[in-house]
Formats: structure tokens, sequence, C-alpha cells
């Protein structure tokens, strides 16, 4: 697929961002800064970003647990992300949401639910939405492999399936949910086999390869968008770190982390993109710099915002 | 006596009943070798009785509970874990509809021998959707034992019983109170279900409180104590069956009543309690029923805002203060 420069550089910038928020996040976290539990997107980058960059401001994702890549890629504020995350009034939720539940409406980030595979038929409403208000907008529907096993994921996709919902579901294969490997809870080895139930096209891409999950995403895309229904996309990749914060994810075997590790998003598309000649070392150090130094000041602007009041805890329950 | 922690209490309740019993087994999402519990209650249990009967689900709450409730009525004995206790909404119809119903309406050919445990409660900064303290919700359900043990003691004498008992038992613990630790015997004993136990005896007040908000009324008490006020704490361990008589005897001594529980106000667990103390003992009540509880809010993330709805010292306190004068 060839892709203009411009769009390639964006989508390494996003996943540069993703990945030196991510270390932000688990540093602040260690300064003990971040209250609360830490879902590190790090590893994933691609599938965010490969999904994200198809889509238009006006498109909706949803998002979960792990969602901070879906966020930063789908358009949210560095700033406003952090914020969030520390629990300050300046954050996306006013604080009230915290790591696991980041929104954005402003950018069609319809939200991050905790609660495993609750996501998916949110994403289907937000389709019928959309067919019901006749515009050509897209939803792409974020979750693990782990929600494949949740009843939602069965009753969520089969609805899209059977109204022709603009749909692009994303499972996000990192092998493991929590300290359960995918072979423990299934017999397939694919994810996206389970398309054949609905009727959809099934799909599985390398998931570490940011151009591999765009491609798969773009035929997606505009099959949704011209309302020919949902896909199924699942994207192989791993998590770098453990599921949480206390996670030292012993249940993984060294070679396999390391063999993972080799196959890091981020490094691989940089070496593509020099070997393109779609960037120089100079470049990349350049972008590297602005990365690092967008990130730090969202980490200021988090650090130095308020925290809500007390009573605001009252606030937007009920009209 | 040895101390123990309220987790290590749990997992010999477990270890001993599945020593004492073939037919009971655990089934959860990470309840396995790999991960141990998501609260490491089922630390060692896979090692010591093999993955078959500490059984790793996929992320399948409607069905865990389902599973469990098949099993139980052709002979075994499920205890089913759902991780946070929020998420029992997903496996709400096998829970309401099915494990509490198949007893009754199939007119008693059957029983349900099911304990399903699952954490509640705030304060570690998780959020809406980890937070919650949901008793009441099932409180409305016929057909459902529930256990809340407060302390290291009563989790492990409740969870025997809970798994002994032919019926479901919903067992309700709570995140903050893993870590506590208190004396436990070394013998062998169970708690009967429907007995209060009156954790600290007292002339002028009386304090229901339950899960860790027992705790918070203890060290209240304590603090009012120092004011020359007497308060009596007392933890109905189960809410179904629940120990009226105890509370009401109380309220008869004390003319007083204050209700503590971390879950919402509206129609929870302190309403109903409300409502049984005023239908069989309004004679006796020298002051107006008072409750403390989560102001019918979500759980929200940040810890000024989640310290604000979740009930402390100070607001027993002050509730205390403004029925005792
Ligand atoms: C319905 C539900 N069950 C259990 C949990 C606890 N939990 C949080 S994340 C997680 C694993 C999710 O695995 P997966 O969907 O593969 O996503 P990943 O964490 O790998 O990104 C579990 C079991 C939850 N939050 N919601």
């Amino acid at each position: 697929m060839n892709l203009e420069k411009e769009k390639l550089l964006e989508m390494y910038r996003k996943m540069l961002e993703i990945r030196h928020f991510e270390e932000k996040a688990f540093e602040l976290y260690g300064q003990n800064l971040v209250p609360g539990t830490l879902h590190l997107y790090a590893g994933q980058e691609a599938v965010a970003v490969g999904v994200c960059a198809n889509l238009r401001k006006d498109d909706y994702i949803t998002s979960t647990h792990r969602g901070h890549g879906h966020c930063i890629a789908k358009g949210a504020q560095l700033d406003r992300i952090m914020a969030e995350i520390l629990g300050k009034k300046t954050g996306y939720c006013k604080g009230k949401g915290g790591s696991m539940h980041i929104a954005d409406f402003s950018v069609g980030m319809l939200g991050a639910t905790a609660v495993v595979g609750a996501g998916i038929p949110i994403a289907s409403g937000a389709g019928l939405s959309i067919k019901l208000r006749g515009t050509d907008q897209v939803v792409a529907c974020f979750f693990g492999e782990g929600a494949s096993n949740q009843g939602t994921f069965h009753e969520g996709i089969n609805m899209a399936a059977i109204w022709t919902l603009p749909v692009v579901f994303v499972c996000e294969n990192n092998l493991y949910a929590m300290g359960t490997r995918q072979t423990n809870v299934m017999l397939i080895e694919n994810v996206a086999e389970r398309a054949v139930a609905y009727g959809i096209p099934g799909v599985t891409v390398d998931g570490n390869d940011v151009l591999a999950v765009y491609e798969a995403a773009h035929e997606a895309v505009k099959r949704a968008r011209e309302s020919r229904g949902p896909t199924l996309i699942e994207c192989k990749t791993y998590r770098h770190k453990g599921h949480s914060r206390f996670d030292p994810a012993t249940y993984r075997p060294k070679e396999e982390v390391e063999e993972w590790l080799k196959k890091d998003s981020v490094q691989r598309f940089k070496a593509k993109l020099l070997e393109m000649k779609i960037l120089t070392e100079t470049e990349v150090d350049k972008i590297e710099q602005d990365v690092i130094a967008a990130v730090e000041k969202a980490a200021k602007f988090a650090i130095d915002s308020p925290c809500p009041a007390p009573e605001e805890a009252l606030e937007d329950v009920c009209a | 006596m040895r101390q123990i922690t309220y987790r290590d209490a749990l997992r010999e309740a477990l270890r001993e009943e599945m020593l004492r019993d073939k037919t009971v087994f655990v089934l959860g999402e990470d309840v396995g070798r790999y991960w141990q519990g998501a609260f490491k209650v089922t630390k060692g249990l896979a090692e010591e009785f093999g993955d078959e009967r500490v059984r790793d689900t996929p992320i399948s709450e409607s069905a865990i509970v389902g599973v469990a409730a098949g099993a139980a009525i052709t002979g075994m004995k499920p205890i089913a874990e759902i991780m946070f206790g929020d998420l029992s909404a997903l496996a709400m119809d096998q829970i309401a509809n099915q494990v509490a119903k198949l007893r009754y309406m199939f007119g008693g050919q059957t029983r349900v021998p099911v304990v399903i445990r699952m954490p509640f409660g705030a304060g570690v900064n998780i959020a809406a959707h980890h937070s919650q303290s949901l008793e009441a919700w099932f409180m409305h359900v016929p057909g459902l034992k529930i256990a809340l043990p407060s302390t290291p003691y009563d989790a492990k004498g409740l969870l025997k019983t809970a798994i002994r008992d032919g019926d479901p038992v919903m067992f309700f613990e709570h995140k903050l109170l893993y870590p506590l630790e208190g004396p436990v015997p070394e013998e062998e004993y169970t708690i009967p279900f429907g007995v209060a136990d009156v954790k600290r005896e007292g002339e002028d007040v009386t304090v229901v409180a339950t899960l860790y908000m027992v705790h918070k009324a203890l060290a209240a008490a304590k603090m009012l104590s120092k004011e020359g006020i007497d308060v009596e704490v007392i933890d109905p361990r189960t809410l179904a069956p629940l120990d009226k008589q105890s509370i009401v005897n109380s309220v008869k001594n004390t003319g007083r009543i204050v209700i503590v529980t971390e879950d919402c106000k509206t129609a929870g667990v302190s309403a109903e309690i409300a409502a049984i103390v005023a239908e069989e003992s309004l004679d006796y009540l020298d002051a107006p029923i008072k409750r403390v509880a989560e102001p019918d809010t979500p759980i929200p993330f940040s810890p000024p805002l989640e310290q604000f709805v979740i009930p402390n010292e100070k607001s027993i306190i002050k509730a205390v203060k403004e029925i005792v004068y």
C-alpha cells in the first residue's frame, strides 16, 4: 500500500507518543503520583495507530482498561489524558474516571470501559445510530482476546452483522488475559475464525506491523463506510509489561518475551522508514526529541493541575 | 491465639473443605496456578488439588455461575469466584433467576449448593467498575443466603458454613480486609448463619455495620468513648438470614441506632435494617434512626472524590452525635 510521506510520519509520531506517554505514566506511578492501577499499552502501539490512521475525526472508537493508546491514536490531547490518570480536575473526566475510563467525545472517543467486553455492544449501538442518522461515519471497537470469550462479544457482533452496521471490531490478541494464556481458554488459534459464525469477514494480521494493521483496517473501514457491514480484525501483538502495575508477569516464558521484544512495532516501523528513506537518522532524533518534550509538557500540566474539590463527587450523576 | 490474615483465613476454609469433601471445587478467572486469584485467596490450591478442582475459566461471568449451578444440581459443590463484585452484574440472570429459584420453582426437587464469592468495596482508586458495594441487589432476591465477614475469624467460620450449606450462598468480601490480621484458632470451627456478633458492647447507641465499615465503626466508637459516649457495635455477619433479634434487642437497650454500610443509601442494606427497627422496636427509640452510607453516586476515581463518598469515622461520629445528646 502506498502511503504519503506525511501520513507515514504522522503514524510514526503517534506510535512514539504512545510509547513515551506510557513510559512517563509508569515513571509517575513509581513516584506515587498515579492513584489506583495502570494497564500500559506499550507494545501494542501499531494496533491503535494502524486502525485510527484510517478514521476521520467524526468517526468513533470504543476502548478498554488498556486504553491510553486508543485515546492518543484517535487524537485526544496528551495533557488531559495524563491529568485524568493523575485524578486531576483538568482531566477528560474531571478525575471521575481515571486510567481505566478515559473518554474524549470531542474526537469521537466514546470512552473506555473496564468491564471486559462491555464496549462491544456499545460500539454496535454507535453503529446503529450512524445507520439511523444516515451519516457515513464508522466505529472502531477495541478489545482483547480475553474479551472475546464474553457473551457480549457474541451478542454485540451478531447484531452488528445482521443489521449491516458500520463497525470494525478490533481484537488485540496479546496472548494473555491477566495470567491466562489464550490456549487455556479457547481451542482455536485465531480469534478471527469466529467471524464465520456471524457471516462477516474475519482477518488475522501481524499486530506489530503498523502497515499490515493499516491495510486490514483500511479495507474494513471502507467496507463499513460503504454500508457493507462489520469486519472482525485480529491483531497478534504483545504487551511489553505485566497486565497491570503490580504484575511481574512470571507466567510468560522469558524466551517468549524476548522473542516479542525483538518484534517491537516501534523499532520495526522506524527501521522500515529509514530503509524507505522516508526518514533520516537526524529526523528520527528530532521527532523523538519533539515527542519527549510534548510528553514532558503533558506530565507537567497534569502534575501542576489541581485535584477536584471533594463535593464534585456529587455532580454529573443525573440531571 | 495465632494471628492470620483474612485472606489466609479464607484460603484455609477453602482448603479444609476441599480436603473434607471431594465434591467441593473452585472455579473462576485466574484462580489457578498462574495468577492464584486476583487477591491471592486461592494461592497454592491448584498446586495442592490440581487444575481440575481449581479451575481457571475464560472471562465469562455468566457461564461461571451457570456452570456452577449445573454442577451443583448434579452432585457437586462448586465455589465460584467473581473477580470483582461489580462484575456480578454480568452473571445476574444466572444468580437471580437460576441459582436462586431452581429449588423453589421445581417444587423442592433440587437444591443448589453453590458459593459465589466476590470482593466489594471502594478505597483503592479503581473507580466506578471495580469499587461498588452491591449487597442490596442480592438481599432483594429470595432464595439466596448472604454472608459478609468483617474479620479473619468470621471469614473462615462463615465460609466453611457456606460451603456445607445446601443452598446458594453469596459470599461477600472486602478488598481492604484481605491483609487484615486477627485471631483464628487452629482447630476446626464453623459459624452459624443468622447470628450477629457484638463487636463492642455499649449502652448509649447501637451501631450496626458490615464488612469494612465494622472497623470504621469500632474506630469511631473508640473516639466517642473519650467523650463519654458508649457505643455498641453489631455486625450482622449474614444479611440473609438476618439476625433481627440481636439488633432489636440492642436497640431496646440503647434506644438509639445508627446503621453504617458502604453501599448506596437509597434502597440499600441500611434501608432494610432501618425498616425492621422501625417495625419492630419503634416504641423503644429515643431518637430518629440514622443511616451512614454512600451518597448515591457511582464511585469516583480521584482520591479526594472517592474519600468524599465513602463513609468514614467522621461521618459515623457526626451521625451518632446527632442522636446522642
Ligand atoms: C467482565 C470482567 N471480568 C473480569 C475483569 C477483570 N479483568 C480486567 S482485565 C482482564 C483481562 C482482560 O484480558 P483481555 O480482554 O485479553 O485484554 P488485555 O488485558 O490483554 O488487554 C480481566 C480478567 C473485568 N475487568 N471485567
